[in-house]
């Protein structure tokens, strides 16, 4: 009985799922699928030539990139984008020490509360405080931006798929419009407002290229301060806000691979020696 | 409640007498676990999955326990909170790696474990106890993990939880009102937040107490084997202790390795990016997925894309959870004699041919963006799987011819066994 109500489920099901096969085989064959520009201009990231010296199993970070990168997100970024998941004592990661760490905070001002009227003020920001944001709220941030509003670039390595090499291929990718795609797709176009760029899903952009010269920013380092440049320290120094334990993740997990790798080959010989007793003898 | 060859527990000094007349912990753990419990000696590695199963469940309540003392359950700073484990709390990072990751291996040990289950048919009599229990544990790890995805309020964990928690709507007339009630408000919200880190605080434990059951239910007719062939004889038995202690702590090495691997050296490989950007209800990501673990039941729901009599969404809905409650049925849909799938021609190659290679499809289409052709491959797929449990394995439990058996598990092993004259039941080759 049970096996009889079961087909009759089972079949019951097929047919449901195949009706709705059919109709969707009949649709596929009737009408004409046109794809989209973004599908077949869509560019996958790239990895910067000679790529970051955090990727691999072995990686280090780079603290004068990484420390390059930040200067990038302050003069640049930091116009519009917030960074509110960092706080300037996390800097001394980068290789500067408790001095300069709090004269980095010193150069940027964060909102206060004035000591003796209780009212709204800026301070100088210290080493426990956070990234101050640009905007005081969602709607200044979309007013100023086109309705557009500047995602958080804390975790931005980590939100997108191959996020480093993603902010790297973003912030190089502008263009114009290629010609092949104006032949194959006529009717694509970028709105006023927005930025045509490969490397972004459907293809235009709200934010306008960021980095757009070579020497838009004066490395201290006197590294020479290239777009290709600028826009691999800034994806190097996201990847550490994204996740600043990586390097010591990596590093932590070597140890633990060879401790296991041990014991695994120890666990392995007690178990064949416990069962050669009672195993048959090959004959 | 064990063989009647089977060792019994001797305490061994004046401790564990006073221990054992009192309280007889020892003489638990001997029996279900120790010397005192004799298994099949012909137990392969597919045998070890239920340990493991139950060593990461053992991972998740542990680090489960700690990321709850760092976490907040608050729309408001639930994201932030995770993220000041991953950045401020000590080694938070690697509690939170290893519970996301730990989910993971959990699911992938369980499925190994339910799939060895079905090739080798250890849902058969007299263990349909065992396997019931095993589809409960199933069913409230779904849940389980589910609820936990939400917790860090990311981009998907926000929309998983809309979709999910959408399907409610999709019963007649009581739908609407019962989301309602079950989300506590029209979308998901602090509320559901709130009664998600309740409940996937709870259900691990239950998921314990279940397995604890699940346990008990085995150690009475004792571990099925690869040849699905019954303990006859203390031959055909070895002590769990030392043997399979030794062979499981082998296993356990070698999947800690992979686990570490993930852990160290890609934690995020598993888990969807979207899921670092914070919970917004007014921007949809461009494909809504669950964790990987859910893509073939996920297919399942999304095959259904035509009202037929009833809404399509509807439809989804109900084959989702058959997919899953049809394994409940399986112990009388299938009524071969014989277990294992390595006497089973027919079986087998369905098995292999059919059912894994529909799971694997399921797998990718559920990953996949709802667009053709993985919806069409999905509704195939779909057909297949409904039809593989219940339509082709009762028939091919009829009208299959078995392969002959070996007489006992020692011949199976040695090749030949003495007391097989006498029974002169069965005949192997050479």
């Amino acid at each position: 009985m049970i096996r009889i109500i079961g087909a009759l489920v089972g079949l019951g099901f097929t047919f449901v799922v195949m009706w709705a096969f059919g109709n969707g085989a009949y649709n596929a064959i009737t009408e004409d699928h046109v794809p989209a520009a973004e599908y077949t201009y869509y560019k996958k990231p790239v990895a910067p030539a000679g790529g970051f010296q955090q990727d691999g199993p072995f990686g280090t970070w780079d603290l004068a990139q990484l420390q390059r990168g930040y200067q990038v997100y302050k003069e640049v970024c930091a116009a519009c984008h917030s960074m509110k998941f960092v706080a300037f004592r996390d800097m001394a990661d980068l290789g500067y020490n408790e001095d300069e760490v709090k004269a980095l905070a010193a150069q940027v001002q964060v909102p206060g509360i004035d000591p003796n009227t209780g009212e709204a003020t800026t301070r100088p920001a210290l080493p426990i405080d956070y990234f101050p944001s640009p905007y005081p709220n969602n709607v200044a941030a979309a007013a100023a931006n086109n309705n557009a509003i500047p995602p958080d670039l804390s975790l931005m390595a980590k939100a997108r798929g191959d996020g480093t090499n993603y902010i790297y291929s973003l912030l190089t990718g502008y263009g114009p419009i290629p010609a092949e795609l104006k032949a194959d797709f006529p009717d694509f176009d970028t709105p006023t407002g927005l930025y045509f760029n490969q490397y972004f899903p459907n293809l235009n952009l709200a934010m306008a290229p960021p980095i757009t010269s070579d020497g838009q920013v004066t490395y201290a380092d006197g590294t020479e301060a290239t777009v290709d440049q600028m826009s691999k320290d800034v994806a190097a120094f996201m990847t550490w806000t994204a996740e600043p334990t990586l390097v010591k993740r990596k590093q932590t997990g070597w140890p633990v691979l060879g401790f296991l790798l041990f014991a695994t080959i120890l666990a392995f010989l007690s178990k064949k020696q416990i069962w050669s007793a009672v195993k048959p003898k090959k004959s | 409640m064990s063989f009647p060859w089977a060792r019994e527990y001797k305490p061994a000094n004046g401790f564990t007498q006073f221990l054992d007349e009192r309280l007889p912990l020892p003489r638990l753990v001997y029996n279900a676990v120790g010397a005192g419990y004799p298994v099949p000696r012909n137990l392969s590695y597919m045998w070890n999955f239920g340990v493991l199963a139950g060593f990461f469940l053992v991972v998740q309540i542990v680090t489960g326990v700690v990321l709850a003392m760092h976490y907040a359950a608050n729309a408001e700073v639930a994201f932030a909170t995770t993220e000041h484990i991953m950045r401020d709390v000590n080694w938070g990072w690697l509690m939170r790696y290893a519970h996301a990751n730990g989910a993971s291996f959990f699911f992938i040990v369980v499925y190994i474990h339910i799939f060895r289950g079905l090739f080798y048919s250890s849902y058969k009599a007299p263990r349909e106890m065992i396997w019931l229990l095993g589809v409960v544990i199933f069913l409230l790890m779904m849940a389980t993990a589910f609820m936990g995805y939400v917790l860090p309020w990311g981009q998907m964990s926000f929309w998983g939880a809309k979709v999910i928690t959408g399907l409610f709507g999709a019963i007649p007339l009581v739908g609407e009102p019962l989301q309602v009630w079950l989300v506590g408000g029209f979308a998901p919200d602090n509320a559901a937040l709130n009664r998600f880190f309740s409940l996937h605080f709870l259900l691990p434990f239950v998921i314990a107490g279940v397995v604890i059951l699940h346990i008990w239910a085995l150690h009475i007719p004792g571990s099925s084997n690869p040849t699905g062939v019954e303990v006859k004889k203390e031959s055909d038995t070895l002590p769990f202790h030392p043997y399979y202690t030794a062979k499981d702590g082998f296993g356990l090495g070698v999947v800690l390795i992979f686990f570490m691997l993930f852990v160290f050296f890609m934690p995020n490989m598993l888990g969807h990016p979207d899921n670092y950007i914070e919970a917004n209800p007014l921007a949809t990501p461009a494909h809504i997925v669950p964790e990987w673990y859910f893509y073939p039941f996920y297919a399942i729901l999304r095959a259904f894309t035509f009202d037929f009599i009833l809404s399509a969404k509807l439809w989804g809905v109900l084959a989702m959870f058959a997919s899953i409650l049809v394994w409940f049925f399986l112990p009388w849909l299938d009524k071969s004699p014989v277990r294992s799938g390595h006497y089973r021609p027919l079986f087998r190659k369905f098995f292999w041919f059919g059912l894994i290679p529909t799971m694997i499809v399921l797998f990718i289409c559920g990953g996949a963006p709802a667009e053709e052709p993985f919806v069409m491959i999905s509704q195939i797929a779909t057909a297949y799987y409904f039809l593989h449990f219940l339509v082709i394995l009762p028939i091919i439990s009829s009208i299959e011819k078995p392969e002959p058996l070996p007489y006992s598990i020692t011949e199976a092993v040695l090749g030949h066994d003495d007391d097989a004259k006498l029974g002169a039941v069965s005949a192997t080759k050479a």
